[in-house]
C-alpha cells in the first residue's frame, strides 16, 4: 500500500517557523538592533544598499538581519521591496567633483590639489586579529582636521586640461539615461546601462572579472586615477521650481580608472577612462566596476574582443546575483517529471547498448 | 517601517501590470515570438517561477479561480508557495481542480484533462529561447528567428538519430508554433507537446529572468520538429498508474525501497484523485491493496 | 472650467480592477480574432473619444507608450488633456513612431502600412490600432480564419478602413511584422492580430 506524500503547506509552515528560531538563536544572547547592524556591520549594509539598488540603510540593516547575515538574500529582499516602489522622477547627476570628501587618493601624482586624504581605510592595518575588539574597549574619537573644506577637483578633470585623457563624454541633448529596471536589456547595449549592471553587479564577480584583466586576459595597463569616499548632494529638478530640490545627501564610493590608449585612425593617443561609482564605501567594487567597464569599452575603442571581460552580452548577463543565485538554486526545485523522461531514455539506451553487445558477441562466435 | 509593507492587488503595481498586459497582447499577436519585457524582481528567486508568476499577476482578476501545479501536483512546495502568495495578494479562490480552474499556472507539465475555451495556462519558463543550447548569444538567435533559420537545431535533433538511432530530446522539446517560430514548450516532457496543438485554452509563457513572454493562442497549430524517417513520438509507459489504474497518463516513478522496488503513479495528481473517486483502482490503491490481503 | 472638468473627471472608478477588466476583454478579444466581448462603460471621456476606447486607453497607456491619435482626437484639447491627465501618455504626430493609434473616424485614416510593423528582429515594436466603430452589424460581413479561431469566424464592423482587405493581406504578407487592430464599439470590442486571415467577404 501506498500514500502519497502530502502536507505541502504543513512543511512550509514548519520550516519557516524553524528559520525564525534559528535566526534568533540563543535566547540568553541579547537580540541584534538594526541601529547596531547600520553603524558596526555598516560595510555589509553598504553592499546590500549598492547590489540592492537603494540607499537606505535602516532597510539594509532590516534585511541583513532577515537574511541571517546572507547579503545575496538581503541583497534580493532589498531588491524585490524596491521593485514595487513608484518612481517620482530621475535626479540630476551627481556633481563628485563636490563631494564633501572623507577618503580621496591617487596612485597617478604624488600630491596634487586637495591633497591625499587616507581616511577610515583597512589599507596599511596589519591584519592580525585584534582580542581587544572582542571586549569592549572604548574608542577613542577621531583627530578632526583643522583647515576649511579646500575645492579638490577629479584627477580625471586635470588630466583632461591638456587632453592626455579622453573627455568623459556628454549624453546627447535630451538624452534620457537608460533604466535597466524599466527597460528590458537589448545588447549590444549603451555606456549609460552597461554601468548601471555594472552598479548593482556582484562584487565578486566583477572582482574576478576585474582581476583577470589584469592577468593578462584584455589587459588595459590600468593606473587609478583617484578613488574618493564621501557624501553628495542629491538634487532632483522639479518642473514648478528654476532651481533643483536637494533630497539629502549619500555617501558614494567614486574610481577613475586611467588606461593606457594607443590611438587609432580616429584618436590620437591618449588615456582612456574606467569608470565606478557605488552607494556606500566600498573600493573593492568600485575599482573592479571601473576595470570591467574599461574592458567593455572594447567595441567603442576599437579594441580586439579576446577575452571574456570585454565580452559585454557574457559579463552583463551573469553579473547580477539575484538573478545568477535564483536559477543556480532553482536545481533545488522538483525537477522528476523531467528526470522521469530522462531515465526512460537512458534505459532504453542501455537496454539498446545491451542488445547491440549481444548482437555483436553472436555474430563474433558465428564467425569463429 | 511598520507601514512599510502595502502592496496593491496581485502585488504588481499597476505600471508594472500595463507593461506586462502591452506584451502579452503582441505576444498573442505573433505566436511563439519571445516578446521582451522589463521583468521585475518578484518576492521569490529568479528561477521558481517569476515570470509565470508576473503574468497571472497581470492577468488575474477577482472573478477568476487559481490552481498552481508544479510537476503536475497541486501539493509540491513551490506550487503551494505560489498558490498562498497569490491568496495573499489577491484574495483570489484557489482550486486543485482542474476544470473548476480559469487560470491554471504550472511548471513542467500540462494537466491530463482537456483544457476547456477560456481557461488560461500559464507555463512558467526557465530559459525561453530554444535555440539557446546551441547559441547562447541573444544577439545571434534573435537574427536566427528573424531569419526563420532554424538549420541548427534540425542538424542538432539529426546528430541525435545518427549517434542513438532516435531523437535523445524527452523534454523542452523543440515545436513550431503556426509554421513560423519555433518555441520552446518549456521543461514539459515531450509526452504533453501534443496538448498544446489545437488546444482551446489560451497558453501564455512567462521567463522572468530571461525578461521573455510568449503565446500561443486557442487552436493553434502547434508542431513538434521531426523527421519524415524519424516521426515525433511520446513516451509511453509499460504499465497503468499503480493508484488509479490510468493508462495513456504521464507517470512519476515513486522508489519504495532500497532493493529496486518502485512503482508508477500519476504526474497529474487531480486527474489521478478524480479517477479514484470515479471509483478507478490501480495495483496498489489502498482497498485495492487490503482487498487482496 | 468647463473643459478642466472634463479633462480632470470621468476616468476609472477603481484603476485596478476596472484596467484589469478591460484588459481581459482585450486579452479574450485577441486570442480569439472577430470574438465580440462585452465590456461596460466605464470612463467618460470628452467626445469624440468613447467610452470605450478611453478605458482601453487608460487600460494600456502610460508615459511608456507613444501614441498616435487622428485629427479629430488630437485637435480637441479636451480630449489630449484628458488622456494626459488619465494616462500620462506621450503623444506623437508621426503614426510610424506609435506604439498605439487611437482613431475616430476609421473612414478617413492613414493607410495601416503608414504606421509602423516592427522588424524583423522585433516585430512586437509595431502600432497597435485602435479604432472606435459603432458596433459589429455591418452590411459586410469578413470570414475570418488564423490562430484563435476554431474554424472560421465572420465578423462584421461597422465601419472598416478603405480598400480594407487589400491593406489586410499586404499586412498580413509582412508577417511577422505588422500592425494589430483593435475595435471599439459601443459596450463591445474585437481585435484582428496580424495572424488573421480574411477567407472571403459576404455582402
Amino acid at each position: 500500500m501506498y500514500v502519497a506524500v502530502k502536507g505541502g503547506e504543513a512543511a512550509i509552515r514548519n520550516a519557516h517557523k524553524l528559520l525564525a528560531d534559528r535566526r534568533r538563536g540563543d535566547r540568553d544572547v541579547a537580540p541584534i538592533q538594526l541601529d547596531q547592524i547600520v553603524e558596526q556591520m555598516s560595510l555589509a549594509v553598504d553592499r546590500v544598499m549598492a547590489e540592492g539598488s537603494l540607499y537606505d540603510p535602516e532597510l539594509a540593516a532590516l534585511a541583513i538581519k532577515q537574511a541571517r547575515g546572507d547579503l545575496i538574500e538581503a541583497i534580493f529582499l532589498v531588491r524585490a521591496y524596491r521593485t514595487t516602489l513608484p518612481r517620482f522622477g530621475y535626479t540630476k547627476a551627481l556633481e563628485t567633483a563636490q563631494m564633501q570628501i572623507e577618503r580621496r587618493i591617487s596612485a597617478t601624482f604624488k600630491d596634487l590639489p586637495g591633497g591625499q586624504l587616507l581616511g577610515p581605510t583597512f589599507d596599511y592595518t596589519h591584519r592580525l586579529l585584534d582580542p581587544e575588539l572582542a571586549e569592549d574597549a572604548p574608542i577613542e574619537a577621531p583627530d578632526q582636521r583643522e583647515e576649511p573644506e579646500v575645492f579638490t577637483p577629479r584627477v580625471t578633470d586635470i588630466l583632461g586640461h591638456d587632453g592626455m585623457i579622453e573627455e568623459d563624454g556628454e549624453l546627447p541633448e535630451g538624452a534620457v539615461a537608460g533604466d535597466l529596471t524599466r527597460e528590458p536589456l537589448t545588447f549590444p547595449l549603451e555606456r549609460d546601462l552597461r554601468l548601471q549592471a555594472l552598479a548593482r553587479g556582484d562584487e565578486g564577480f566583477l572582482l574576478g572579472l576585474a582581476y583577470s584583466t589584469q592577468r593578462g586576459y584584455a589587459r588595459s595597463h590600468p593606473f587609478v586615477g583617484e578613488i574618493r569616499i564621501g557624501e553628495v548632494e542629491v538634487e532632483l529638478e522639479v518642473a514648478e521650481l528654476d532651481f533643483p530640490l536637494t533630497l539629502g545627501t549619500i555617501r558614494v564610493t567614486e574610481c577613475q580608472m586611467v588606461n593606457q590608449f594607443k590611438g587609432s585612425a580616429k584618436q590620437p593617443p591618449q588615456f582612456t577612462r574606467g569608470y565606478g561609482l557605488v552607494f556606500g564605501q566600498s573600493e573593492r567594487k568600485a575599482m573592479s566596476m571601473s576595470l570591467c567597464d574599461r574592458a567593455l569599452r572594447a567595441r567603442e575603442l576599437g579594441e580586439d574582443i579576446t577575452a571574456t571581460a570585454q565580452d559585454e552580452e557574457f559579463v552583463i548577463s551573469h553579473s547580477d546575483n539575484v538573478q545568477s543565485t535564483g536559477f543556480v538554486e532553482h536545481l533545488k526545485l522538483p525537477h522528476y517529471v523531467d528526470f522521469q523522461a530522462e531515465l526512460d531514455l537512458i534505459r532504453r539506451m542501455r537496454a539498446e547498448h545491451e542488445r547491440n553487445r549481444l548482437d555483436g558477441a553472436e555474430t563474433k562466435e558465428a564467425a569463429e | 517601517m511598520t507601514d512599510l509593507a502595502t502592496y496593491n492587488f496581485a502585488y504588481l503595481d499597476e505600471q508594472t501590470k500595463r507593461m506586462i498586459r502591452r506584451a502579452i497582447l503582441k505576444a498573442i499577436a505573433i505566436p511563439g515570438y519571445q516578446v521582451p519585457f522589463a521583468s521585475r524582481e518578484m518576492p521569490m528567486p529568479y528561477g521558481w517561477g517569476t515570470g509565470g508568476v508576473q503574468v497571472t499577476a497581470a492577468v488575474l482578476g477577482p472573478d477568476d479561480t487559481l490552481k498552481v501545479i508544479d510537476q503536475g501536483a497541486d501539493d509540491t512546495t513551490n506550487a503551494v508557495s505560489i498558490r498562498a502568495f497569490f491568496q495573499k495578494v489577491a484574495n483570489v479562490r484557489v482550486t486543485t481542480k482542474t476544470a473548476d480552474a480559469t487560470i491554471i499556472q504550472t511548471r513542467h507539465r500540462i494537466p491530463e484533462a482537456q483544457l476547456q475555451a477560456g481557461q488560461i495556462l500559464v507555463y512558467q519558463v526557465p530559459i525561453p529561447e530554444p535555440l539557446r543550447f546551441l547559441e547562447p548569444r541573444e544577439t545571434e538567435t534573435r537574427k536566427m528567428h528573424a531569419l526563420e533559420e532554424y538549420g541548427l537545431m534540425h542538424v542538432k535533433l539529426y546528430e541525435d538519430i545518427a549517434r542513438h538511432g532516435h531523437i535523445a530530446t524527452t523534454y523542452a522539446y523543440p515545436v513550431k508554433v503556426e509554421g513560423r517560430y519555433v518555441m520552446d514548450p518549456s521543461p514539459t516532457p515531450k509526452f504533453d507537446n501534443p496538448k498544446m496543438h489545437m488546444s482551446p485554452a489560451l497558453q501564455l509563457f512567462g521567463a522572468g529572468r530571461e525578461k521573455r513572454i510568449y503565446a500561443v493562442p486557442p487552436y493553434t497549430e502547434v508542431v513538434s520538429l521531426d523527421f519524415e524517417d524519424h516521426p515525433f513520438e511520446i513516451q509511453t509507459f509499460s504499465q497503468p498508474c499503480a493508484l488509479c489504474g490510468a493508462k495513456g497518463s504521464y507517470l512519476d516513478e515513486v522508489i519504495l525501497d532500497d532493493k529496486g522496488g518502485s512503482m508508477f503513479v500519476c504526474s497529474d495528481t487531480d486527474f489521478c484523485e478524480d479517477r479514484q473517486a470515479k471509483g478507478h483502482r490501480g495495483a496498489l490503491a489502498a482497498d485495492t491493496a487490503e482487498a487482496a490481503e | 472650467m468647463r473643459s478642466d472638468t472634463q479633462i480632470f473627471e470621468g476616468g476609472f472608478s477603481d484603476s485596478v480592477l476596472n484596467a484589469q477588466t478591460v484588459f481581459r476583454a482585450l486579452m479574450d478579444a485577441m486570442a480569439n480574432p472577430g470574438r465580440i466581448v462585452e465590456v461596460s462603460d466605464l470612463a467618460a471621456p470628452p467626445a469624440p473619444l468613447t467610452s470605450l476606447a478611453a478605458s482601453i486607453a487608460a487600460t494600456l497607456f502610460d508615459h511608456d507608450a507613444t501614441v498616435w491619435c487622428d485629427r479629430a482626437i488630437s485637435g480637441s484639447a479636451a480630449c489630449t488633456g484628458w488622456l494626459k491627465f488619465h494616462t500620462g501618455l506621450e503623444l506623437t504626430g508621426e503614426p510610424a513612431d506609435a506604439d498605439f493609434a487611437l482613431i475616430s473616424d476609421v473612414a478617413t485614416m492613414p493607410s495601416l502600412e503608414s504606421f509602423c510593423r516592427g522588424t524583423s528582429e522585433y516585430p512586437d515594436r509595431s502600432t497597435t490600432l485602435i479604432l472606435q466603430i459603432d458596433g459589429f452589424d455591418g452590411a459586410d460581413t469578413l470570414v475570418l480564419e488564423g490562430p484563435g479561431i476554431k474554424d472560421s469566424m465572420a465578423f462584421s464592423p461597422s465601419h472598416l478602413p478603405r480598400m480594407f482587405v487589400d491593406q489586410w493581406v499586404a499586412n498580413r504578407a509582412a508577417f511577422p511584422r505588422g500592425v494589430d487592430l483593435i475595435f471599439a464599439g459601443k459596450g463591445v470590442l474585437a481585435a484582428l492580430p496580424r495572424t488573421t486571415r480574411i477567407k472571403k467577404t459576404e455582402a
